[in-house]
């Protein structure tokens, strides 16, 4: 790590501060060169206080985070600022004095659990590793500790899940687990790098709920670091909000989620509040699937008695968390895995299981958008031939023709005629899914297969892209098949929902009808479980479903 | 436990089924012989009688199945056939290959466990040494070293050492002529130069692999989050790393065993060591059927060998396997 | 609802919060080409003017060489002098000259025979990353077995039965050798396989010849280049190790491999005539090993992008 002492901080520092980065600025390196990822940041942290960090992707608030340790990634370096942590500069000090605190009174809870744990060792030595190298308590007592923080952490079985390995234990749990690694030297700080994102929704909630207990009864400082706004205003005191390196604002959070100030925080409250207006069911089934299993052994079957109608010109999402089946859902009906049993109707006319057999217009008419612009696009090929190629294979133009409906294409997507050149590394994210959108549409297909297009994307972007498909639904009055994880999105673009559970449909019908009580149970536990932008969500939540099941207990001990 | 077992006994079965058909296809390599072969191999000893008689010893009369099976039947009870040396000869001495084979056999496997034994510390040493300080001045001129090292052939190392270490300054023999009755110092005496020279090519080859792996290795998310827990740097290496290096690094002791069998051949042939190497080539140029298909025998066989323990360490290893859900 | 909808939108419009545009890169090959070399390191520069003397060397060899290859000019053995540069081998020919002669056989059919392995083991890998199922399995196998003898060991064993030619050794190396480059091109292959565009251009109708040459095959080349550099440089040694044990070519070409055994006995005069043949084997094969080195580098680094 090179350092300069440029930027000595001379002024004073805050009274009663546990953490105060002054002037902070981090390089990182690309292609043998270094460019400024973190330009200029102070943040000030007293103890006991939440901090969220929130910014869309490469905001830097992952770097500081680390930075807030001392830390830098290889490839990354510190290179002016102050990290005073308790009267002691990290970015001075020495590499074995930064260790001690490190891990003692400063802990880190990664985004990804099962890869920040050694395979080899079981979870209960690796969570007494940390106190006995520091010196803190010995092995019996960290032990109890250890049984005491799962059990407040409620995880299954606290006194023996700390003798399973990693890989023995879900991915829930062993965040869980990690986070309660963390507490074991009882830290003043613990950093929380994204913990609850790669989770499914209605896990998430029970981690969040841990999280936040665990910090307040312990009085420990904490940084929570994220993207979604409204899982920061449940945990946060204060928010910081980051874009490209720099602080935008910095609030507490009840008045950053009233009254924001700058125009770019304004931009990312408003994000969620698209919704598309009601309308009269479209005429007519464009695609009609009924009872159909599939699944890629005999004996496992992904999905069972799924029966959907896709009418003209209509959006039908479908919303499930990992595991239900949704994506199969898409293979099946682009005949990539033939069903097992049932049949799929297309326009009237039933529809060959398999892609071998359908017709060349057949497969013009039904199109697919994938969720990873990155790997949806074949990085060697430029625009043009992306879009040109199902222009020559579906409508036969070639030549100037060709081209003339290629930058149409791109005024339709809202791109400039330039793009035509370009590879798919040269564009952003949003413009790599514009493309994607672009060559579907551009053989005018009839039924359009969205697969998570927007979850991979940053909110302000995603945004985009949901217009940009609503409008083009209005022109070519195409239909979508609109899968999903995201209840905004659904919310946003969708007539007709459908709800999937474990392969299975729990609940369908009218947008206004199935979001409205009452509901299926997983409905509603779904439908709950997404964080809202109000302070004390998640709370009111807990505090519900915990009377609910008092209730319940209470029930069946009269009975 | 269950699932350990298994899978070593998975494992085991498919390397007995590899050599089975590595011994069928070295066998059926015959049947690429050119038609005139037996002719052209008697020379001017050949007769219709003494064709047949050729013809029958390699087999080439009786169907393939039946020649295949007395063969590996044969092999099994150590019986590899006769050499054909002097076939055609009135008189025939022809010499059962399991004899040829045996006492050329010693003297490789002594020769390559003498290059094991100083080999493999030294290239792991290097190797983890070089990964733990990455780019340093030290790690940038052995990676040349190695680099050299390993786009030489062996018998230019070979003859380089010969020449300045047994030559120029007669330190050692030049070659390296053993016998069964030789003495022990006297025949590591003997082996210096041999076994030196496969020691260089050896070690370049394993210094490099063991590098990578650990470097690899080192660069996985948990060995970050034991830094950020302010874990000591030798903590990390022997707690964290190691006991998640075995696997990669019995991949690399195997690989570079294997390529040590075939490294041997050259390099006895430089010296005239007496070993299998040096029979196989021999027989090669004689066209010497039965001893090449003996000797090839043996060499897959070791090869596949060196890569079922690689295997079987991996799996036993694997924490996954150790402790399944 | 749809008027605070537009007024947000254009917002976001006002504020200008588009993306930024990543860094375009818009040079031709040649001009990216150039620029990397000027920013190669030391070891790599050194490769490739040897590797451009080599193939020189081997390309204008009858313009260069002073004497014939196969012709005797001299006494046995004579000595380094004047007449002949590097004196003369067991036979009464010029060393120099057969040692030029020589660069263009042995690379010759180094290059040929890797081109052949490379044709049908990157082939047969990039098909069975494509239609996977029971063809991956078979060929894999296949390929098992194959690999489960020693290479060197095995081009004995065919060798001995089928007889040494050229044509002969050329098959044999290229077969054996094409199931490093199966295994290979066949896992970098499945990478790109997985991906979403492939499975989109199988919706679109792209028959399998399209997938495998269009949509697989550019964006497998950097690791097929530099695997071609490292398979190059095994089949060139295991060339000249079969001539030198001398199973490979046949007198009276001149191979460098055979011209090692042919002049052995020179080294127990203290001469190191012998070694230069080895020698050039040696300072091509690290040529190559170093270019190869410094293009992974690089691209291993490019692909590192998100």
């Amino acid at each position: 790590m090179s350092l300069s002492k440029q930027a000595v901080d001379r002024r004073s520092s805050t009274p009663g501060a546990l953490l105060e980065i002054l002037g902070l600025r981090i390089e990182g390196q690309s292609d043998e060169a270094w460019h400024e990822i973190v330009k200029g940041v102070d943040l000030t942290l007293r103890r006991g206080e939440v901090l969220g960090l929130i910014g869309e992707s490469g905001a830097g608030k992952s770097t500081i985070g680390l930075a807030a340790m001392g830390y830098a990634r290889p490839g990354c370096r510190i290179t002016a600022g102050s990290i005073r942590f308790d009267s002691v500069n990290l970015a001075d000090v020495s590499e074995a004095e930064r260790r001690k605190i490190c891990g003692a009174r400063i802990a880190y809870v990664a985004q990804s659990a099962a890869a920040s744990f050694n395979p080899a060792h079981r979870i209960i030595d690796q969570y007494v590793e940390a106190p006995l190298q520091h010196g803190v308590m010995g092995k019996a007592e960290a032990k109890r500790t250890a049984v005491d923080l799962f059990r407040r952490l409620r995880l299954p079985d606290a006194e023996h899940i700390g003798f399973r390995y990693p890989h023995q234990v879900s991915g829930g749990q062993l965040q869980r687990a990690m986070t309660a690694m963390a507490m074991a030297c009882r830290p003043d700080l613990i950093i929380f790098d994204e913990p609850t994102t790669a989770l499914d929704v209605t896990t998430q909630i029970e981690v969040l709920a841990a999280i936040k207990d665990i910090v307040h009864q312990f009085n420990t400082a904490a940084i929570y670091i994220t993207h979604d706004l409204a899982v920061v205003a449940q945990m946060a005191d204060r928010v910081m909000v980051l874009r490209y390196g720099e602080l935008v604002e910095e609030a507490p959070t009840g008045v950053m989620l009233t009254k924001p100030q700058h125009a770019y925080t304004k931009s990312l409250w408003a994000v969620r509040s698209l919704r598309k207006e009601e309308e009269e069911p479209g005429e007519g089934a464009l695609l009609s699937v009924h009872g159909v299993n599939a699944g890629y052994r005999a004996a496992v079957k992904v999905l069972q008695d799924i029966s959907i109608e896709v009418p003209r010109g209509r959006t039908v999402a479908v919303v499930g968390e990992s595991g239900s089946g949704k994506s199969t859902l898409a293979r099946v009906i682009t005949g990539l895995l033939p069903p097992l049993k049932g049949q799929i109707v297309f326009d009237g006319k039933p529809l060959p299981p398999a892609l071998k057999g359908r017709s060349k217009d057949m497969l013009r008419r039904l199109q697919m958008i994938y969720q990873s612009p990155d790997t949806a696009l074949n990085p060697r090929r430029r625009v043009r031939d992306i879009l040109g190629r199902p222009l020559q294979l579906h409508s036969g133009l070639t030549g100037k023709a060709r081209e003339r409906r290629i930058v149409e294409l791109l005024e339709m997507i809202e791109l400039d005629q330039h793009f035509i050149d370009r590879l798919p590394g040269e564009l952003s994210g949003g413009q790599k899914q514009r493309i994607c959108i672009a060559r579907a549409v551009a053989v005018e297909p009839e039924l359009i297969i969205c697969d998570e297009v927007t979850s991979a994307l940053d909110q302000i972007i995603a945004e985009g892209i949901l217009k940009l498909l609503l409008r083009l639904q209005k022109e070519l009055n195409v239909s979508y098949l609109y899968i999903t994880h995201d209840l905004a999105t659904v919310k946003a673009i969708a007539d007709w929902i459908v709800v999937m559970r474990d392969g299975r449909i729990v609940q369908q019908g009218a947008k206004g009808q199935v979001l409205t009580p009452p509901h299926h149970p997983y409905t509603d536990l779904l439908l709950s479980s997404v964080p809202e932008m109000a302070t004390g969500w998640l709370d009111n939540l807990m505090a519900e479903r915990a009377a609910r099941k008092a209730q319940q207990l209470l029930k069946s001990a009269d009975q | 436990m269950n699932a350990i077992v298994a899978t070593v006994l998975k494992r085991l079965g498919l390397g007995v089924v590899t050599l089975f058909v590595v011994s069928i296809i070295i066998s059926l390599a015959i049947e690429m012989l050119p038609g005139d072969f037996a002719k052209s191999m008697l020379g001017q000893a050949a007769t219709p009688e003494t064709v047949a008689a050729l013809r029958k010893d390699i087999g080439l009369d009786r169907p393939l199945a039946v020649r295949y099976f007395d063969w590996i039947s044969g092999v099994v009870r150590g019986d590899f056939g006769y050499s054909l040396a002097g076939a055609g000869s009135l008189g025939g001495s022809r010499r059962p290959v399991a004899d040829l084979i045996k006492p050329r056999l010693a003297n490789t496997l002594f020769l390559a466990a003498v290059t094991a034994i100083i080999a493999v510390p030294l290239a792991l040493i290097l190797g983890m040494l070089g990964a733990l300080y990455r780019n340093s001045l030290f790690d940038r001129i052995v990676n040349v070293v190695t680099l050299t090292s390993i786009s030489s052939p062996e018998f230019f190392v070979a003859y380089i050492l010969m020449l300045f270490l047994a030559i120029k300054l007669p330190i050692f023999h030049s070659l390296a002529n053993v016998s069964p009755d030789t003495p022990f110092f006297e025949r590591l005496g003997r082996i210096a130069l041999p076994s030196l020279t496969l020691v260089l090519v050896i070690i370049a080859h394993m210094m490099r692999m063991t590098r990578a792996a650990i470097i690899n290795l080192l660069g996985s998310p948990y060995i970050e989050m034991a830094r950020l827990k302010g874990i000591s740097p030798a903590r990390i290496i022997y707690h964290h790393a190691l006991p998640n290096a075995w696997a990669p690094i019995a991949n690399v002791i195997a690989i570079n065993l294997a390529y040590l069998i075939v490294g041997v051949v050259v390099v006895e042939v430089v010296f005239t060591y007496p070993g299998i190497g040096q029979l196989m080539v021999d027989a090669v140029s004689k066209r010497d059927l039965p001893v090449v298909q003996g000797c090839a025998l043996i060499f897959a066989g070791t090869y596949i060998l060196l890569n079922l323990i690689a295997d079987i360490v991996s799996i036993v290893t694997n924490p996954r396997l150790l402790h399944p859900r | 609802m749809t008027t605070s909808l537009n007024r947000d939108a254009n917002l976001v419009e006002d504020v200008g919060f588009a993306e930024p545009p990543p860094k375009l890169a818009h040079y031709t090959w040649l001009q990216s080409a150039w620029r990397e070399l000027r920013r190669a390191p030391l070891t790599a520069r050194f490769g490739l003017i040897v590797i451009l003397l080599y193939i020189l060397t081997a390309l204008f060899a009858p313009l260069i060489a002073p004497y014939p290859e196969t012709e005797i000019v001299g006494g046995a053995y004579e000595g380094w002098g004047k007449q002949f540069i590097l004196g003369t081998d067991q036979l009464g020919r010029d060393m120099l000259s057969r040692l030029i002669y020589g660069a263009r056989n042995t690379i010759g059919i180094a290059f040929v025979t890797t081109m052949l392995a490379f044709l049908l083991g990157g082939a047969l890998g990039i098909l069975a990353s494509v239609l996977r199922g029971w063809v991956d399995e078979v060929l894999g196998r296949f390929v098992d077995v194959l690999m489960a003898i020693p290479q060197l060991i095995f081009a004995l064993v065919l060798l001995s039965i089928v007889g040494t030619s050229v044509v002969n050794l050329v098959l044999i190396i290229a077969v054996l050798d094409s199931t490093r480059v199966f295994r290979l091109s066949r896992a970098v292959a499945v990478n790109v396989a997985v991906m979403d565009f492939v499975e989109a251009a199988r919706l679109q109708g792209e028959k399998l010849g399209w997938i495998m040459s269009r949509e697989i095959l550019p964006n497998i080349l950097p690791p097929l280049v530099a695997e071609f550099g490292l398979r190059f440089c095994f089949v060139f040694l295991t060339v000249s190790a079969l001539s030198f044990l001398g199973v490979g070519m046949q007198p009276p070409t001149a191979d460098w491999g055979s011209m090692v055994r042919e002049n052995a006995t020179l080294i127990t005069y203290g001469d190191i005539t012998p070694l230069l043949p080895a020698g050039a084997i040696a300072l091509l094969t690290v040529a190559v090993n170093f270019v190869v080195d410094w293009f992974l580098h690089k691209t291993s680094g490019l692909r590192n992008e998100p």
